[in-house]
């Protein structure tokens, strides 16, 4: 931590100090929507909760073969992809581009297999029979909950994917800086921190003791 | 700024990231481990939110770097997310006395 009141330039910030984060405007931009995007998540963990206290009957239809073992290599993937873009950072930050692009891509292996390995949990529920309100286990709006948490974080993943192969691309032809794969770093590791509370939340709460 | 930031080199190094993934992939198999013990649900609640919140922290502190940043940034948007996300918690209470409340 900085020294209370003291930014870059040594000014005091009650003195008109020019940056009072010492952080780039662009990271400052994604930190706060970060944190507002933090709040939507946590919203709708709460809102979960919520209807899951208020419901009799919550399914629980997570077996431990093939559900709960493989949202554990999906939280896996989540987590080697923040480490390898945490490699890929400090690549950047030394100028060594083409190894950074190489972390990238990692990264976006990652991204990539927690997606499939998403969509296809998706398409065997809904096989099962799972629709947004009504489903063959128990109280309906666990559909509508579970499609909308792990949907919006799935498109999240997404995003985070496509941001990434851009910033891949453009780091080679020399279109962005360290600070650019810095702030779209930040973005994926926030991807991942949502994931670490979806996972106990939905998938470790309602597993089927069988 | 501390006086490793100061030469623009990045705090931590390889070997810290890669001891904080290993201990959130250790918390999270505890995790898992824990879904399949009989526990009370308050307990397991606490615990498992506890882990996450550990985990959450961990990943933002040296993942997302705020621990090296510097602490007005911190200032500004942690509280803020946890005043506001304790606010919607004042709803909550209604989900335990939902089924009273309904018509007729």
């Amino acid at each position: 931590m900085a020294a209370a009141g003291v930014n870059q330039a040594g000014a005091s910030l009650w003195g008109g100090g020019t940056s009072p984060y010492a952080i780039s405007s662009k990271k400052l931009g994604m930190w706060l929507f970060i944190v507002s995007d933090a709040l939507t998540f946590g919203t709708m963990l709460i809102a979960y909760s919520y209807v899951r206290v208020a419901s009799e009957d919550w399914p629980t239809p997570f077996h431990f073969w093939p559900s709960i073992i493989v949202a554990s290599i999906m939280t896996f993937c989540l987590l080697s992809s923040s480490i390898t873009m945490v490699m890929a950072v400090a690549a950047a930050k030394e100028g060594k581009v083409s190894s950074a692009v190489r972390w990238i891509w990692f990264t976006i292996l990652g991204g990539v297999l927690f997606l499939v390995l998403h969509a296809n949990e998706w398409r065997e529920l809904i096989h099962e029979g799972l629709r947004p309100f009504e489903n063959p286990w128990g109280a309906p709006l666990f559909g509508g909950t579970f499609m909308a948490l792990t949907g919006l974080h799935m498109l999240h993943v997404t995003i985070g994917v496509i941001v990434l192969g851009i910033m891949a691309a453009g780091l080679k032809r020399g279109r962005y800086t360290a600070d650019h794969v810095e702030i779209s770093g930040l973005y994926w590791h926030f991807v991942d921190l949502v994931w670490m509370f979806i996972f106990p939340l939905v998938y470790l709460l309602s597993v089927d003791r069988g | 700024m501390s006086a490793s930031q100061a030469n623009g080199h990045a705090e931590g190094g390889t070997r810290l990231y890669l001891s904080v993934w290993a201990a959130l992939l250790a918390m999270t198999m505890v995790e898992v481990v824990l879904a399949y013990i009989q526990l009370s649900v308050v307990l397991m609640l606490v615990i498992l939110m506890g882990l996450s919140v550990i985990k959450a922290a961990l990943i933002v502190a040296y993942f997302m770097h705020l621990r090296f940043e510097s602490a007005s940034l911190v200032w500004t948007l942690v509280p803020m997310w946890v005043m506001v996300t304790c606010l919607l918690f004042v709803f909550f209470p209604d989900s335990f006395r939902l089924f009273e409340l309904r018509w007729p």
